[in-house]
Order: structure tokens, then C-alpha cells, then sequence
């Protein structure tokens, strides 16, 4: 059993989508991530909200952002449990971000440092 | 006849007060003494009043007797320890003379402190049960081993290893002091826990013993919380759950011992000052921050105290489960979880989502299978039905399943 980080690629939610809307997001999310919890493979997982972000590069220069304008942005993720990353990428197909023409789910095996993997 | 009916109801009440203050008295290596003298003196009671008739004040009488038996005790092994060793410690308590003290607040200060000594993780969970029982709620060993379906011998053996293991460890009959009284009370709770579910899903046939599990788990939670010290948010939670629970006691079972699902029950058989009880105690635990899983199981609770199916009612239940699964899972949980899927949006969603449960072993699983397949296809759900039939193992189980299969064919 490997865990995996499931990385969600997506602009801001609330630059485009009413309340109602985000409410309904919410409730997916939440029964995604319980289904995912009822098959006893959750490890964790977290929004990353948009502000205060900021972006620290080469020679300590500093810049606010990203700002979620575009769908590349990293939103959040979640860590699973899964034997291969074909399970994972299952547990990632039902992410609620996907509905979006454009976002995207990255799927990356997370090493256990033991000296194998 | 009077006499045989006073004297159990005061044997449990009383027998576990004085084994508490003599337990801290004695410390925790004298545990057995301590239950040996509270017997002791419950004996003696039963053959006296036998023939001079019940005393004007029958606790005083207890409680003298039991104090003039351990000064005798406390005396006696001073008395061999001078003789063959130097035990300075039990010669300092004899010269003091120190009174047993069996006032009201000692009985409840010494009841707490050994809540926490006998809930130690030191010891197993179910021998913390078993010592509870005992020492806190004062049942007797027959009655233990109906509880957990297993034989006095097997008992005796856990409580002896469970009071030699505490011996070993030094732990001590006090309160935690202030750093460690969250971590202990954690294992508290477990344990309280743990006794009110043995009495609320027992197979025992005793129910009149079931029910008294769950009041004596409800008496000690309360005890934590008339302490200030321990009057905490998931304690108060843990509270309410039971409430909500135990309001349900009348509903749940037939006189002939058959359980009554939810949705078949009785309403008007639920206990609705219990069930105000539990709400006042969840408004009380969300006092203080974090929600630990008594917190979301309380809550999970207060909803099923609603019968009808108003539309908030599943949705609700269903992201409590979503939140619980994520702090703690377990296969109850997730089935539970993915039965009110079921109901906050639809069979269909939830097949799909309880297919993928591994959860091969467990009757319940194909019990909710069958239920979720019913209304779709009546032959896939009659195989599930009949495979869980199989899986099941008591008699009530394999009823309520079969019952089920008759209302297929």
C-alpha cells in the first residue's frame, strides 16, 4: 500500500461561480471524499486558499500570487491510500474539480523514503 | 418478601462506594481486599438482619462494619509485617490511625479516581469493562459473564491479570494531574464507551442487565461532568449520545427479546425526556473548540431522534459520516454512511459507492446490499439477502435477515 497526493489544478472557484454554486461544490467534495473514507483509504487533505499566497524565486525575490486566474493553479489536495497508481487515479476521476472543461488532477506517488521507493 | 429485596439493590449501590474509598484508602495493590471486605460485609449484613431484622439505618451499619474491617485488616498485616520484615510504610499507617473517610464527597472524589485508575491503557479495553463493572458499578461475576457472553472462569482471569497488571505499573488512585487528564480521559471515554454499547447492543436475554450497563455508564459519564475538572466538551458529547440512545430502550425490543428496526419503531415508546436531556447536553458540549467523534456521533444521534424523513434530515446525516470516516473509520460507520447516501441521493449513487466497500465478511454489508438492491432488482437482492443470512451468526441476526426474505418472496 503506497499513498498518493492528488494535486487539484483549477482557477479560483469564486471568480467564476455563485454562491449556490460553490455550495453545491462543497457537498460534492465532501461526498467524494467520503466515499474515499469509506473504503478506509483517506490519509488527509486541505483547500489552499488564494490570498495571501505568494511566490518566493531565485535571488529571495518575492511576489504576491497565484491568484487563481488560470487552471493550472494548484487549489488543493487530498493524500490516499492505494496499491497502484491506477487505483489512485480511479479515486481521482471522481473529483468534483474535473467537471470543469480545462482543470486537471495531478496523481504523484508520494516516496516512503525507506530507501526502495 | 422485604428483606430479600433490600438487601441486592443496596449490595450494587453501596458495595461499590465502599470498595472505591477503600481502594484509595488501601491503594492500588489491595484492590481484591478492598472488594474482599465490601463482601465481607455485605455477608455478614445478609446473616444478621436475617434474624435481628433490617437496622434503623442499614448504609451506617454497612459502612461501620466495613470500616472496623479493614482497621482489622490495616492492623493484622502490620502486626505480620513487624514479625517478619520492617514495612515502615503499613507501622506509619497503623500509629496514625486514619479514618475511613465514607462522606458523600469522599464517595464521589474516590468513585472519579478510580474511574481514571481502572480506565488506565495499561490494561486491555474489555478488561477495563470488566473492571468497571465490577468495581465501579458493583456487578457481580455471573452477571459479567451474561454480559459478555463468555463464562465466569474467563472472567475471574481477566480481572485478576487486569488488577495484577496495575499493581506492577504503580497505578496510583488519584486525578491526572492537568496536562494528563486530556490524554487519560481519552481512555476514559473509550471505556465508557465501550460499556454502554456491551448493555445497548448485548445479546444477553437479561434486559433488565443490558439496561443497567447503559444507565451505569450514563452515571459515571455524569459523575465527570458534576466534576469541573472533567467537565469538557466531548465529554458532554459522549453524554448526549447516550441520552439519544437510551431514549430508544422501550421501542427496540419485543417482549420476546426480537429487536425492532428504526423505521419500524413506535415512536411514541421513545423516551422524550431523555431525548431533551441529549439535546441539552449537545448544546452544552459545543461550548469549546474542536469536534472530536463523540461530538459527530452525538449529532448523528440527535438527527435519528427525528423520525420523519424531512429533507435536511439524511443530507445531514450523510456529511457527519463524511466527517467521522476522515477522523475514524470503521465498517459500521461506512456502512452506515452509505446507507444515508442511499437517502440523501439515491439507490443508484449509493450501489455504486457500496460496491466498492471490501467489506466481504460482514452480514450487515449484504444486508444493506439487499436493502439498496430491493426496489431494483428483486433477484439480486435476494441473493444478497441469503448470503448475509449465511455470514450471520445469532439467532436475532439471522431473524431480522430472514424476515427481510420472506417480504421478497
Amino acid at each position: 500500500m503506497n499513498e498518493f497526493i492528488l494535486i487539484f489544478r483549477h482557477e479560483d472557484g469564486m471568480k467564476v461561480a455563485s454562491p449556490e454554486q460553490i455550495q453545491h461544490w462543497m457537498k460534492q467534495t465532501r461526498d467524494w471524499i467520503g466515499g474515499i473514507a469509506a473504503q478506509n483509504k483517506f490519509v488527509g487533505g486541505n483547500g489552499l486558499p488564494f490570498d495571501e499566497a505568494r511566490v518566493v524565486k531565485h535571488n529571495n525575490v518575492v511576489t504576491n500570487g497565484p491568484f487563481g486566474e488560470i487552471k493550472e493553479t494548484i487549489g488543493g489536495y487530498i493524500i490516499v491510500k492505494a496499491g497502484s497508481v491506477d487505483e489512485a487515479v480511479e479515486f481521482a476521476k471522481g473529483c468534483p474539480v474535473l467537471q470543469g472543461d480545462g482543470n486537471s488532477v495531478e496523481v504523484r506517488k508520494i516516496a516512503k523514503g525507506d530507501g526502495v521507493h | 418478601m422485604e428483606q430479600q429485596e433490600l438487601i441486592p439493590h443496596l449490595f450494587r449501590a453501596e458495595f461499590r462506594k465502599i470498595v472505591a474509598v477503600l481502594c484509595k484508602h488501601l491503594g492500588i495493590a489491595h484492590i481484591q481486599t478492598a472488594e474482599d471486605i465490601a463482601s465481607d460485609t455485605f455477608m455478614l449484613a445478609f446473616e444478621t438482619w436475617s434474624y435481628r431484622g433490617i437496622p434503623e439505618n442499614p448504609v451506617a451499619w454497612l459502612y461501620t462494619v466495613a470500616k472496623n474491617k479493614a482497621k482489622n485488616y490495616i492492623a493484622r498485616n502490620a502486626l505480620f509485617a513487624q514479625k517478619i520484615s520492617m514495612q515502615i510504610k503499613l507501622e506509619a499507617l497503623v500509629a496514625d490511625e486514619p479514618e475511613i473517610d465514607l462522606s458523600d464527597k469522599n464517595i464521589t472524589d474516590s468513585q472519579l479516581q478510580m474511574l481514571f485508575a481502572v480506565c488506565h491503557p495499561a490494561i486491555s479495553n474489555e478488561a477495563q469493562v470488566g473492571l468497571a463493572l465490577r468495581i465501579l458499578c458493583g456487578f457481580g461475576i455471573d452477571e459479567i459473564a451474561d454480559a459478555f457472553l463468555t463464562n465466569k472462569e474467563t472472567i475471574n482471569k481477566r480481572l485478576f491479570r487486569a488488577k495484577e497488571k496495575l499493581r506492577t505499573e504503580q497505578v496510583q488512585v488519584a486525578f491526572p494531574s492537568g496536562q494528563e487528564i486530556t490524554q487519560r480521559l481519552e481512555s476514559v471515554l473509550t471505556t465508557l464507551y465501550l460499556l454502554f454499547s456491551e448493555g445497548y447492543y448485548s445479546e444477553s436475554r437479561d434486559t433488565l442487565l443490558r439496561n443497567d450497563c447503559c444507565l451505569e455508564a450514563m452515571r459515571l459519564t455524569y459523575l465527570l461532568i458534576e466534576n469541573e475538572t472533567t467537565n469538557l466538551p466531548a465529554v458532554n458529547a459522549l453524554f448526549a449520545l447516550m441520552c439519544f440512545h437510551a431514549s430508544r430502550f422501550e421501542a427496540r425490543k419485543k417482549d420476546n427479546g426480537e429487536i425492532v428496526l428504526y423505521h419500524d419503531q413506535d415512536e411514541t415508546l421513545w423516551n422524550r425526556e431523555l431525548i431533551n436531556k441529549g439535546i441539552y447536553f449537545l448544546h452544552q458540549s459545543s461550548r469549546g473548540a474542536g469536534a472530536s467523534k463523540y461530538h459527530i456521533e452525538a449529532n448523528i444521534a440527535y438527527w435519528h431522534t427525528i423520525k420523519e424523513d424531512i429533507p435536511e434530515k439524511w443530507e445531514n446525516i450523510l456529511q457527519l459520516y463524511n466527517h467521522l470516516l476522515q477522523i475514524e473509520y470503521s465498517p459500521i460507520a461506512a456502512l452506515n454512511r452509505t446507507y444515508a447516501l442511499a437517502k440523501a441521493n439515491g439507490n443508484a449513487q449509493a450501489i455504486i459507492e457500496a460496491e466498492k466497500l471490501d467489506l466481504k465478511n460482514n452480514h450487515f454489508y449484504f444486508t444493506l446490499l439487499g436493502e439498496l438492491y430491493r426496489d431494483i432488482d428483486q433477484n439480486k437482492a435476494l441473493l444478497h439477502f441469503e448470503h448475509a443470512y449465511q455470514l450471520a451468526k445469532t439467532s436475532t441476526d439471522k431473524q431480522t435477515i430472514h424476515k427481510k426474505i420472506l417480504l421478497l418472496k
